[in-house]
């Protein structure tokens, strides 16, 4: 065709609105007041729906989306994103499912992640015109026209968040200077047609007591409608929630301050945004004086605008906020400060008024049985309607422990008397295993919900469970455990009970297991009842229905039957997959020119280690979502402070950790040290890589063999069948091999974090459980700071390949960085055996003292080893199954018993 | 070449009647379908109308010719099926690019005859892209809601091969018609824009949907205008409807989107609905009748028949349009 302006003309001067579809249209016009997004099928901003989504119950969530649509909801917003599940999958599977639902698919649908990948496989399974949440300049110019090019062609509209490559605005001038720059560049440069692009500007909280924030509403605002007068035809949205963050707890002024805020937003040009119908007063209903009040905050009318709508709040009718400095609490009857103080985690009061009630009883022991029991109920039940969250919980533990510690004097002098516990439950991390922070927290909850645990600690022997639970009388066993090998030793313990005739049930947690491994391996392995709880909220429940004589017998019979069909459905699922030999794989590896790819010899070779270094430094390299994680908080950070439904909670413990760490750098109670080589290497037979410990210069080979100056890693193989051109890969492939004739290199490390165990006891002795998980988590995360401060250390420095890198933290977490540090135990090289090899080579533990346990766990827990490769294409992968043939060939190499190496292999040999 | 938007700036343009209604006439039997050249293929052949392309091509210009005779200013090409997804049930997918480059050459040089002998009204081809005989939005298996038999990616490329071949045989329109799942079409608008952007070249494009029943929505559940925004992210040359419905019945749709459009408005319904024997008998008097009546509320800018029609219907509308003033397109 040799014409050209076939484009359709347009006309420039008319407005024009946002059309989108479902199976029905939505169309804005000049009449559209405002447009109302769903967003409870949110895996990040509803517990609900990523349980749902986790457990592949799509029914129930698409029940939600329908929940959504029923109640006026006029688009649904749709979000995978969490680490735990396959986002894409999951995205693409509910998308697929809602266009069978004519009711639910009716209206449009908005597209929601973080993640590209995810967003354009959303926009290939959905007919209707939707919406995409969201793409911004965060990473720059080019990649977001790429994306806006692609959206254009898939035929959606688009959120653009108000972020470029320096942050996320959070002022007037920033705002409205990335949403004209986003709006210049896709509308002259990509074509995109201005009705279809939303502009996010970013909602914040205010009345956080925080200058800064003050303006954050009004900013809002001001942006908002300098936006719609000066950028034609685009929309702007927003979650209207974040701006009463502050406020949680007092819903009487989140209302108000809902309405205040969409008056004002709506009247200046915001017409769509997330809003929870149940959460927004009538404008004209609010009393003017708290209208007045909450107005001069959002408009950031006075100086003290915050402190008198704080102090105004209080008088807030359905008001349930708790200022710290309000002892109101303190004038009520004795029962309901005993209550308070356990509901709320306060302990500066508990001994007095445990003191009063120990008074007026008959026994002391009443006290407990009465007082602290029915106060701990409450805590339970608002814990089981999810109205409290694990670290309050916690948190009530140690009130209710220090509380039971003033007693027990008492308690002790009228002897003969003993607390009646619900149960008695055993727990122990699995031998050869050292990490305890899901256990510890498991057995916290328990313990404050009036069950006796019996805590045999770490790296616990099968022979020592079992003689304990005997000795003990215990009701219950639960194991826990974070390596894979962990996984046989349950499997074992469970074949022990069985022959040994036990009845009690068994419970399994900790970030290793599953509740697949679980049906599959454990279950099968014993005739009473086996029960995965990786979410402590749940242990409660499940181990009141396991203990409760009437109903137990109904329960477990339930529960064995859940188990069989889950694993008869897991068995089904396991799609076909073929893999191909080892032999055939090694011609698939992954192919570096090493006639041309780089290879940097490292400034320094040799071994060092690093033990003068303070803990301040590695503070910047924390990366704090695992943190949260480990107390069952989802999200991530630093989303995670202001979200829905746990930031407030994440906020507090964020605050808290932070006072931690001044204290562990203040008075040094933690103490890094780590060790780390760079050798000479290169891959030998195809998959082991040969490192030298001395440089090979003018050593004769042989006598360098036997003052063991040579090493092997052995590494293993991807032997699925993958389509043509896409290699089998092995992490040797990412040294150049010998026979290439050029040197290559590699490195190898650990760190590790001393004195968490000793810090953690010392909280324990003061019976504060919270503060001695707190004490271990906060030790893990600087494990793993330090691990990424070292690889930085190396990449620019030590070996100093890329010593002109600039990245951010947030670059490193998200690992955009040149080069790898994969560890042995973990997806790319999954044989924990590997440690040895490291040891071997560092002389880790004479060095810096950090030992390997039986099943190759490290000790201190918080540590990290691995090794370092620098090539640019070395990049991480997951082995994925392996077949007979390469366990064969590997142990061969590896010079160990065939049976050893499937032991060690286990959960990736592909005929289990 | 002269300009199709200038064409249809200056009157009602007139597509082709049906290719498979005239092709029936003719009575091929097997061996007329495999010709010499597809004598020892291994699948049966018959009812491949897209091979006759290959096999009997004088039958096929000799249509094309009769529709230009009756007044048609755009034909269609003879590649409904002509994708590696429909051709997949003759085994015949490594053939998908000369069926369409020859298909869109005969068109070609049948139009460039008439063009040849009539300058003043210029006659054009249009690419014809079926949806392929999956849907990429609905689960074939209904205990499996979930399920797709194609997904969007297998269709782009699909999709792709087919465009590429039929631009290189000289098509000068691409119509993704019959449209019963938006999302097979936005496959196929994902890949014309593709091939726009690669050979930087424009191509004008004309949409077609088919709304299924009386319910008023396409197969895959869309209302006449949730589908019409779901195809406007293109700049088309024209969006409407055909097939399934006679003039009538597509009448209301076609309102429905007429004034909510700035692209230009086509239809090619049915000779009515098929009667007990699966025939149409709507005779070209009657259609024309109805198809006046979308005339006269200025609905439309193309105007032609699908299945059942033929160039005596085709004469009788071309006849009519001609006293009628195409609907005004924005702008």
């Amino acid at each position: 065709m040799s014409e050209t302006n076939n484009q359709q003309p347009t006309t420039n001067n008319q407005r024009r609105y946002m059309k989108l579809s479902g199976l029905e249209p939505l169309v804005l016009n000049e009449n559209t007041n405002f447009i109302n997004v769903g967003e409870r099928t949110n895996v990040a901003g509803s517990k609900k729906f990523l349980r749902l989504i986790k457990e592949e119950k799509f029914d129930e969530a698409l029940d939600i989306a329908r929940h959504q649509v029923d109640g006026g909801a006029q688009i649904v917003d749709v979000n995978m994103d969490d680490g735990l599940i396959d986002g894409k999958e999951a995205m693409v599977r509910f998308l697929n499912l809602i266009a069978a639902e004519p009711d639910i698919c009716r209206v449009p649908l908005m597209i929601d992640s973080s993640k590209w990948e995810i967003i354009e496989a959303g926009l290939q399974v959905v007919q209707g015109k939707c919406v995409v949440n969201s793409i911004s300049l965060k990473e720059g110019e080019e990649k977001f026209i790429w994306e806006a090019t692609q959206i254009k062609r898939y035929g959606a509209a688009v959120i653009v968040m108000a972020f470029d490559e320096v942050g996320q605005a959070d002022n007037y001038e920033r705002r409205i200077e990335i949403a004209k720059r986003s709006y210049d560049v896709l509308v002259n440069k990509v074509g995109f047609p201005s009705e279809d692009i939303i502009f996010d500007l970013n909602i914040f909280p205010v009345a956080t007591g925080m200058d800064e924030h003050r303006r954050n509403a009004i900013d809002f605002i001001e942006a908002t409608k300098w936006v719609r007068e000066n950028l034609p035809n685009v929309s702007v949205s927003g979650g209207v929630s974040n701006v009463s963050f502050s406020f949680r707890g007092n819903n009487g002024v989140r209302e108000a301050m809902h309405s205040v805020f969409l008056y004002y937003a709506i009247q200046n040009g915001m017409n769509m945004g997330i809003v929870n119908p149940a959460l927004l007063e009538v404008y004209d209903d609010i009393p003017k004086d708290l209208l007045e009040h909450v107005e001069d905050v959002i408009l950031d009318r006075r100086e003290d605008a915050t402190e008198r709508l704080l102090d105004f709040a209080e008088t807030v009718k359905g008001s349930k906020k708790e200022k710290t400095v309000d002892l109101s609490w303190r004038e009520k009857p004795l029962q309901d400060r005993i209550t308070h103080a356990l509901v709320k985690g306060i302990d500066a009061f508990i001994i007095e008024d445990v003191e009063e009630a120990r008074q007026q009883a008959a026994k002391p022991i009443e006290v407990i049985e009465g007082n602290l029991m029915i106060g701990m109920n409450v805590v339970g039940d608002l814990f089981g309607a999810g109205k409290m969250f694990l670290p309050q919980v916690v948190k009530s533990a140690r009130v209710m422990k220090k509380a039971v510690g003033y007693l027990n004097p008492f308690i002790e002098a009228e002897k003969g008397e003993e607390q009646q516990a619900l149960g008695k439950i055993l727990m122990a991390t699995v031998k050869g295993d050292v990490h305890d922070i899901g256990k510890n927290i498991v057995s916290v909850v328990l313990g404050c919900n009036n069950y006796e645990i019996v805590d045999l600690g770490v790296m616990v022997p099968p022979e020592k469970i079992i003689e304990a639970a005997k000795r003990e009388n215990v009701d219950a066993i639960g194991l826990s455990g974070l390596i894979t090998p962990s996984l046989d030793e349950m499997v074992y313990l469970a074949k022990e009970m069985e022959r040994q005739n036990f009845e009690l049930p068994l419970l399994i947690g900790g970030a290793t297991t599953s509740k697949a491994h679980t049906a599959v391996k454990i279950d099968t392995q014993y005739k009473n009842a086996v029960v995965h709880v990786n979410d402590a909220s749940r242990a409660v429940t499940v181990v009141g229905d396991l203990l409760n004589k009437n109903t137990k017998n109904e329960y477990v019979a339930k529960l064995k039957k859940d188990y069989d069909e889950f694993r008869t459905k897991f068995l089904k699922r396991g799609k076909e997959k073929s893999y191909i030999s080892i032999t055939e794989a090694r011609k698939r590896k992954y192919k570096i020119d090493w006639k041309t790819s780089e290879i940097v010899k490292p400034k320094e070779l040799g071994i060092q280690t690093l033990e003068q270094l303070s803990l301040k430094e590695l503070v910047p390299f924390i990366d704090w979502s695992p943190f949260f994680r480990s107390w069952d908080l989802h999200g991530k950070f630093p989303d995670i402070l202001t979200d829905e439904v746990v930031g407030e909670q994440a906020s507090i413990m964020y605050k808290e950790a932070q006072e931690m760490i001044d204290e562990i750098i203040a008075k040094q109670l933690l103490k890094p040290k780590a060790i780390f080589g760079l050798f000479e290497a290169n891959t030998i037979h195809e998959d082991d890589i040969e490192v030298s410990k001395k440089p090979n210069r003018n050593v004769v080979s042989s006598t360098a063999e036997k003052s063991g100056n040579k090493f092997i890693f052995r590494t293993l193989r991807q032997q699925l069948k993958k389509r043509e051109g896409i290699p089998n890969i092995a992490l040797a492939d990412f040294i150049a091999p010998k026979e290439t004739g050029k040197t290559d290199y590699m490195g190898a490390f650990c760190v590790g974090i001393f004195g968490a165990q000793e810090l953690a006891d010392g909280y324990r002795a003061k019976e504060d459980d919270y503060n001695g998980i707190m004490a271990q988590a906060i030790a893990d995360r600087f494990a793993e700071a330090f691990a990424e401060y070292l690889h930085k250390q190396i990449r620019t420095k030590h070996w100093g390949y890329a010593a002109d890198e600039t990245l951010t933290n947030n670059d490193l977490i998200k690992e955009n960085y040149k080069g790898i540090r994969p560890a042995p135990g973990y997806p790319a090289c999954p044989d924990h055996l590997e440690k040895e090899t490291i040891w071997e080579l560092l002389d880790v533990e004479k060095q810096i003292g950090v030992s390997l346990t039986e099943s190759l766990a490290m000790w201190p827990a918080a540590a990290v080893s691995g090794y370092y490769f620098a090539n640019k294409e070395a990049k991480y992968f997951g082995l994925g199954k392996i077949t007979d043939d390469q366990v064969t060939d590997y142990s061969t190499r590896k010079g160990i018993a065939k049976d050893k190496a499937r032991k060690w292999l286990h959960p990736n040999l592909a005929e289990e | 070449m002269s300009n199709i938007y200038k064409a249809l700036q200056e009157r009602i343009l007139v597509l082709d009647g049906a290719m498979g209604t005239m092709l029936q006439a003719y009575k091929f039997t097997e061996e007329d379908f495999r010709g010499e050249r597809f004598k020892d293929y291994p699948s049966p052949l018959q009812g491949n109308n897209d091979l006759l392309t290959l096999t009997q091509p004088e039958a096929i210009k000799t249509i094309h010719g009769k529709y230009f005779e009756a007044g048609a200013d755009i034909i269609e090409t003879n590649t409904f099926s002509g994708t590696t997804i429909a051709m997949a049930d003759y085994q015949m997918e490594d053939l998908v690019y000369e069926l369409n480059y020859q298909s869109a050459k005969i068109a070609k040089e049948v139009a460039n005859e008439f063009t040849a002998k009539e300058p003043h009204k210029p006659r054009f081809v249009a690419g014809a892209i079926g949806p392929t005989n999956r849907t990429a939005s609905m689960s074939p298996d209904v205990n499996d809601p979930g399920y797709r038999a194609v997904t969007f990616d297998e269709l782009r490329i699909a999709y792709k091969q087919q465009i590429e071949a039929l631009l290189d045989g000289g098509a000068d329109i691409l119509l993704v018609e019959t449209v019963f799942d938006t999302l097979n079409a936005k496959a196929a608008l994902f890949a014309i824009e593709e091939v726009k952007d690669e050979r930087k070249i424009e191509v004008p494009v004309m949409l077609s949907g088919t709304i299924t029943d009386a319910s008023g929505r396409t197969l895959s559940g869309q209302t006449a205008e949730a589908f019409l925004i779901s195809v406007s992210h293109i700049p088309l040359l024209s969006v409407g409807f055909n097939c399934a419905l006679g003039a009538n019945l597509l009448q209301p749709h076609l309102e429905a989107i007429a004034n909510k459009t700035e692209f230009a408005v086509s239809a090619h319904p049915n000779a009515g609905l098929p009667n007990a024997f699966g025939e149409y008998d709507e005779t070209p008097e009657e259609m024309g009748e109805q198809i006046e009546e979308y005339l006269k509320k200025n609905l439309i800018n193309i105007i032609g028949g699908c299945c059942g029609t033929s160039p005596e219907h085709i004469k009788v509308i071309a006849n009519i349009a001609k006293n009628y003033k195409p609907r005004v397109v924005a702008g």
